[in-house]
């Protein structure tokens, strides 16, 4: 009796290679590629040589200084001569919401950035009151922590971030770090609050 | 006659083995993506700080880095505890930005030379008067735009 055929058939392993390309997908996918994050600045450019005096007069009502000392404390003071408003020993939380009263200047305080119509017009909100002369200058000295530092520029950036999504909702109902970065509605915005942060040097000044 | 037949016909078949490229493949990728690969061995210690504002940068490429910190522990004779200045492979002082800044930005496409970024990753620890030099030379050397890297904090 002829005995029975039992072949067993090959094993199809034509297969295999989507299986291990769908493996290398997806660790394509969940590897991170160790992305460089931080806070985003520009310096301005050199001074001109030419130029003498590089000191452009702005008016005290449009500067809002924070200054760290050597112990890493912090005061702030704004508006001119006679109406000035100045604070020490302050916590680096408390510098949020002292900024964007001066940036937005909502009661329209003497002692705050004034309104210019904005010029150009912004796109979709037109002429609207802007305080864009004002700026913000962090000094230290040269023994403040860097950490101190950080931590006012972070603070900092929040307030305008903060402006910028209160002022978003109510003009287009989204915030404004959900609008695409090159539309017209985060221009206008962007126009309304602009980031103005003094990166320039350090002036020495006394009692340090 | 049967019993000495050997034509295999309870043979167990060969495996195949005609994707075990593929596999060995799809392992090497893998390894290749898990190794971070450091263009500079790093020479200081820094901690970034955290902050909650943080942006992401895109486009590796246009992103040159500067790293202020204390020296690692085998450097540490050499170069003792002090703030010290890392570019490239090697510690630097502050006249020597200029010179990096210059040779990053030939190194770049033209197109892409006015959006160079240079990234600054600085410890926590570190006294602002290094870093206000830094910027400075940064500045002189017109690579105005600066990022104080730091992580996301919760």
């Amino acid at each position: 009796m002829a005995r029975k055929k039992r072949k067993v058939p090959g094993l199809n392993g034509s297969s295999l290679a989507d299986i291990s390309f769908i493996l290398l997908i997806f660790f394509l996918i969940t590897t991170s590629m160790d992305t460089d994050t931080g806070l985003v600045r520009r310096l301005p450019p050199p001074p001109d040589p030419n130029q003498l005096e590089d000191d452009v007069k702005v008016k005290g009502r449009n500067v809002f200084v924070v200054q760290v000392n050597m112990n890493n404390e912090i005061m702030y003071y704004y508006g001119d001569e006679s109406s000035r408003v100045s604070k020490a020993g302050v916590q680096v939380s408390e510098l949020r919401e002292i900024a964007k009263e001066f940036i937005s200047n909502p009661e329209n305080k003497p002692n705050m950035p004034e309104f210019h119509p904005a010029d150009p017009p912004l796109p979709i909100l037109g002429v609207y009151p802007v305080t864009k002369n004002h700026i913000i200058s962090v000094q230290t000295d040269r023994s403040t922590q860097y950490e101190v530092y950080f931590q006012i520029q972070n603070e900092l950036m929040a307030a305008y971030n903060e402006l910028r999504d209160e002022l978003a909702l109510s003009k287009f109902g989204k915030h404004y770090r959900h609008l695409d970065p090159e539309s017209d509605e985060a221009l206008a915005i962007r126009g309304v609050y602009p980031l103005k942060i003094s990166e320039a040097e350090p002036k020495k000044y006394g009692g340090n | 006659m049967g019993k000495f037949n050997k034509n295999g016909s309870k043979e167990v078949p060969e495996l195949n083995t005609s994707s075990l490229p593929d596999l060995i493949f799809s392992i090497l990728f893998f390894f290749m993506m898990v190794t971070s690969m450091r263009e500079v061995t790093l020479r200081v210690e820094f901690t970034t700080p955290k902050g909650t504002e943080i942006e992401k940068l895109e486009k590796k490429s246009l992103v040159s880095y500067v790293y202020i910190g204390k020296p690692t522990k085998e450097f540490r004779s050499k170069m003792g505890t002090g703030t010290r200045i890392q570019l490239n492979d090697d510690f630097a002082e502050v006249d020597a930005i200029g010179e990096y800044v210059y040779q990053e930005r030939e190194s770049m496409a033209e197109r892409d030379k006015p959006f160079m970024r240079v990234s600054m990753k600085i410890d926590e620890e570190t006294q602002m008067g290094v870093v206000t030099d830094v910027k400075m030379a940064l500045r002189e050397a017109w690579a105005l735009n600066i990022v104080y890297s730091g992580g996301k904090r919760q």
